[in-house]
């Protein structure tokens, strides 16, 4: 993180991440890994089966990526919450970008708190997944973060 | 109508034993890049014991164990129609390669919107790592199309 936390303030944007176009077989290695077997994110008879045209992306590998998002600006044992809600699918082909910003910055003694909104974003604009996310530093440690 | 009866019941419990290879392959499966997720030596480096768990991977441990989708099976529910609404953690501490994850859930609350077509059951988790401390707490909102 540029320039320690000590300046992050309300209104500021977390570094983006731009997804490439969801595969299949992010879906099929995220149905391994994340334990998420519903054939709806691997089978595409299945998918079609329920309704789908094709299978979808896991809700969960939505959240993961917006995990990404915060992880990669502020180190992960700061994280103290970390809640979304599901809007839409992610659909085989959607690029989506994630994207945050800090809301509050709330200084309590030593502590400082930092809430932010998160979102999955498609090619077109469709929010896919919203949330939000809080830290905590302290005073402290707010210059060493990396 | 899922029976509300159900309200206030725990599920069985589930238990992950977190293999660094696992949570290479959760990295690997979410594009995770940071070392510090891929890479022992870069995790030790950057002051953990071993490589950390990205943060919503220990949802897992329910879905290894297929305790939500049994439980919802038990409360009568077609899981064809389940849909992952909501997803929310709460950090306690770090988990790390290593560490043996027990989750405990409970089914917090069912209700129920439009005249009964969408029914939500909200399952509250926590989740302890060997020795005992309290890692993080869980809430997931699926909702049941009918």
């Amino acid at each position: 993180m540029n320039g320690g936390t000590q300046t992050i303030a309300a209104g500021d944007e977390l570094p983006p991440l731009a997804l490439p176009p969801l595969s299949r077989t992010t879906c099929a290695l995220f149905a391994g890994a994340s334990g998420d077997h519903n054939p709806i994110h691997i089978d595409i008879d299945a998918a079609k089966a329920a309704g789908l045209p094709d299978v979808i992306g896991h809700g969960m590998l939505s959240m993961a990526m917006l995990g990404r998002l915060l992880t990669g600006w502020m180190p992960q044992a700061h994280l103290r919450s970390f809640t979304v809600r599901f809007q839409e699918p992610t659909l085989i082909g959607d690029a989506v970008t994630c994207a945050g910003r800090v809301l509050e910055r709330t200084e309590a003694g030593q502590e400082v708190l930092i809430r932010v909104e998160i979102s999955a974003v498609d090619q077109q604009g469709k929010i896919k997944t919203v949330g939000e996310a809080t830290a905590a530093l302290t005073i402290e440690n707010e210059n060493e973060t990396p | 109508m899922i029976d509300r009866s159900h309200i206030g019941k725990a599920l069985p419990q589930s238990v992950l034993r977190v293999e660094a290879g696992r949570l290479q392959f959760f990295a690997k499966a979410i594009g995770e890049t940071n070392p510090i997720y891929l890479d022992e030596a870069a995790a030790q480096a950057a002051g953990y014991s071993s490589l950390p768990a990205p943060p919503t991977f220990i949802f897992a441990a329910a879905q290894d164990a297929g305790t939500m989708a049994r439980g919802l099976v038990d409360m009568g529910v077609d899981t064809r129609r389940v849909l992952h609404a909501e997803q929310g953690f709460t950090y306690h501490g770090m988990v790390l390669a290593g560490d043996m994850i027990t989750v405990t859930t409970r089914v917090f609350d069912i209700y129920d919107k439009r005249d009964g077509a969408l029914e939500f059951i909200v399952l509250d988790s926590a989740a302890a790592n060997q020795k005992g401390a309290m890692v993080a707490e869980m809430r997931a909102v699926v909702v049941v199309r009918h």
